[in-house]
């Protein structure tokens, strides 16, 4: 059981990180709580494809030269996998577009009903 | 051929060129996004056509060889589901230029690069083989869905914000399910993931990815329980917003699901190995059945017309999900079909929308006088809805039900005829107000006198041309069949 827990802590985190994003997006009554909420649920994906990357005693994915003739063989299990990283500049690219709409409804919201508490609007909405 | 690659550029190209120019002058606007649309219709023709002359087409972007770079790959599916999303948002331009030009005359040139960009996302949903490039595709269709939805007004924002929450949590689903995929195979094409999985079917990890992927795709196509975004996003979206969404994007994940089940998982996984698919067939009878009785209680057109596709997705869903040829024949017949059913009917409430009437039901009195061409369409959309021969309509639902019968699953059966029944009573409803009563108070208290107001040509002519669609669409449907889908359908199912 312990054994579990510590071998994939990196998947415990972000199943955690996960709910507590999912967890703020359902019940929180603030819209931008909410929001938030959403962007700690993508990060918590990120850190999540981040960790899948990583291997034991190896080193960042740059290849080491040599200034001589010799060349040098890679072995791949000296690097790091670099695609779950680079797969993640996109997908950071996204959380962030996804962040920059939903505060900027936030706005035209609250512009409308001068208040981000969903309660609030959503009794105004009744009474229209 | 650079086809495929320029199938996806010329449209996202078309969107900057848009949002560039459309702040230097505002009329150019509308050309380039007919222009760069019209492009992306010919090349999806072309290459539907080279699908059928020459088998598959295989594309390589930048020349790299897969796994390791991104492939497109076309093959009969997708060629088709190509044709109709390029179709329908090209179709759907000049219907609603002068509605975008009166009511968003101050912003026409984001109003057109949002367009644009969102159809070159949904082409690219389409085109591409590579897992994680749909993930990024799908997320600037969806984005560019936002905010489009968010150009309408009252609730607008609120409902296309409540959008974002949920279409979110369906986006990061899936990519969750091919970070998954990821750790097993190593890998993100969607080919080469299938040649590797076999193996590990047995695998619970696998077994994750598929399940979370299909929940995620599930919610990005509303399909009932986690339809709950949808209706509202609908209703408050702008008429030539939801004339573009509405057939579109539900249709495209539709497509993105069968691309799983097949391509990426095979057949055998998904309906043999998991033994899930009656399970979910009978999510699907709950969802038709759900999504009809809300459909019901509605009383306004719009709304009621969003839980009709609620109840249509989950027609695809179902027939998919049933194993056999004659559901998933009727499953890919129903993308086309429905997306440009629902094109009709959302294009006539635009139009009913632009002379400034409700779509409150008691609203809609006396509409067949004042406006008969668009309530003609509005009928022939209803019509096929329904699934009355020889609307197209009605041959999708002949393939699932024959399907479900195949099967042996007669729940799926009983609830596509409820269904069918209550969108009778539905549309018939809506006609029967239009028809028989008397010219309503409506909006602005124009109302008075018989003479017609019908909507301008350039909304009319397009949706007339629709709705004669519906009716060839039907007419050929065997040869759509025989033709396109029943390669799309692999081999093995029976």
């Amino acid at each position: 059981m312990i054994s579990t827990l510590i071998a994939k802590y990196n998947y415990w985190i972000y199943i955690t990180l996960m709910m507590v994003g999912m967890y703020a997006m359902i019940a929180k009554n603030n819209l931008v709580k909410k929001i938030i909420g959403m962007n700690v649920f993508q990060t918590a994906i990120i850190l999540f494809f981040v960790s899948i990357g990583a291997k034991q005693d190896a080193t960042i994915p740059v290849l080491e030269h040599s200034h001589g003739p010799e060349a040098h063989t890679v072995r791949a299990l000296d690097y790091i996998n670099p695609l779950p990283h680079v797969l993640m500049l996109t997908a950071i690219v996204v959380a962030v577009a996804t962040l920059g709409v939903a505060l900027a409804l936030a706005v035209k919201v609250f512009n409308r009903y001068h208040t981000l508490e969903e309660d609030e609007i959503l009794t105004q909405i009744r009474e229209e | 051929m650079q086809a495929p690659a320029l199938l996806v550029t010329v449209p996202l190209l078309g969107a900057l060129l848009i949002s560039i120019t459309g702040r230097l002058n505002r009329k150019v606007c509308f050309p380039l996004a007919a222009v760069s649309l019209g492009v992306s219709l010919y090349l999806s023709i072309l290459l539907l056509f080279a699908v059928l002359t020459e088998g598959e087409v295989f594309y390589k972007m930048g020349g790299w060889p897969p796994p390791w770079g991104i492939s497109y790959h076309i093959d009969h599916l997708n060629a088709l589901v190509l044709v109709v999303v390029s179709l329908v948002s090209f179709v759907n331009l000049p219907a609603t230029y002068r509605y975008v030009h009166r009511d968003f005359a101050d912003r026409t040139g984001p109003f057109y690069a949002l367009y644009v960009l969102m159809v070159a996302g949904l082409l690219g949903i389409v085109v591409t083989g590579d897992a994680f490039n749909l993930y990024v595709l799908l997320e600037i269709a969806a984005l560019t869905g936002y905010a489009l939805i968010a150009m309408g007004e009252a609730e607008a924002p609120l409902a296309s914000l409540n959008y974002v929450l949920m279409g979110t949590i369906g986006a990061s689903f899936y990519l969750l399910g091919v970070g998954y995929l990821y750790i097993v195979t190593g890998s993100l094409n969607m080919w080469d993931i299938a040649s590797l999985l076999p193996n590990l079917y047995q695998s619970k990890a696998v077994f994750a990815a598929f399940a979370i992927m299909m929940i995620g795709i599930w919610i990005k196509m509303a399909f009932f329980p986690l339809h709950a975004w949808l209706p509202r996003a609908y209703v408050y979206a702008p008429s030539p917003v939801s004339s573009l969404v509405a057939p579109l994007v539900t249709k495209v994940m539709v497509y993105v699901m069968i691309r799983m089940l097949l391509s990426v998982f095979t057949p055998d996984f998904a309906f043999s190995t998991l033994e899930l698919s009656r399970a979910v067939v009978w999510l699907a009878v709950v969802a038709i059945v759900g999504a009809a009785l809300l459909a019901l209680a509605q009383q306004n057109l719009k709304k009621m017309l969003a839980y009709v596709i609620v109840s249509e997705v989950a027609y695809m869903v179902g027939g998919a999900w049933l194993g056999n040829r004659a559901g998933l024949t009727g499953s890919i017949l129903h993308i086309s079909n429905d997306a440009l059913m629902t094109l009709c009917v959302f294009l006539a409430a635009g139009n009913i929308a632009y002379k400034g009437r409700g779509l409150d039901f008691s609203d809609l009195g006396g509409l067949f006088e004042k406006m008969p061409f668009t309530m003609a369409g509005l009928l022939a959309g209803a019509l096929s809805i329904i699934g009355v021969p020889p609307t197209c309509g009605f041959f999708s639902k002949w393939y699932l039900i024959s399907g479900a019968i195949q099967a042996g699953h007669y729940g799926f059966l009983v609830a596509l005829l409820f269904s069918s029944l209550v969108h009778t009573v539905l549309f018939f409803r809506v006609i029967e107000r239009c028809y028989f009563e008397p010219v309503g108070q409506s909006h602005g208290g124009h109302s008075s006198g018989k003479a017609m107001e019908e909507a301008p040509l350039s909304m009319v002519i397009p949706l007339l041309l629709v709705a004669v669609g519906l009716i060839v669409l039907g007419i050929y449907s065997r040869e759509l069949v025989v033709n396109i889908i029943q390669y799309a359908v692999p081999a093995s199912m029976v």
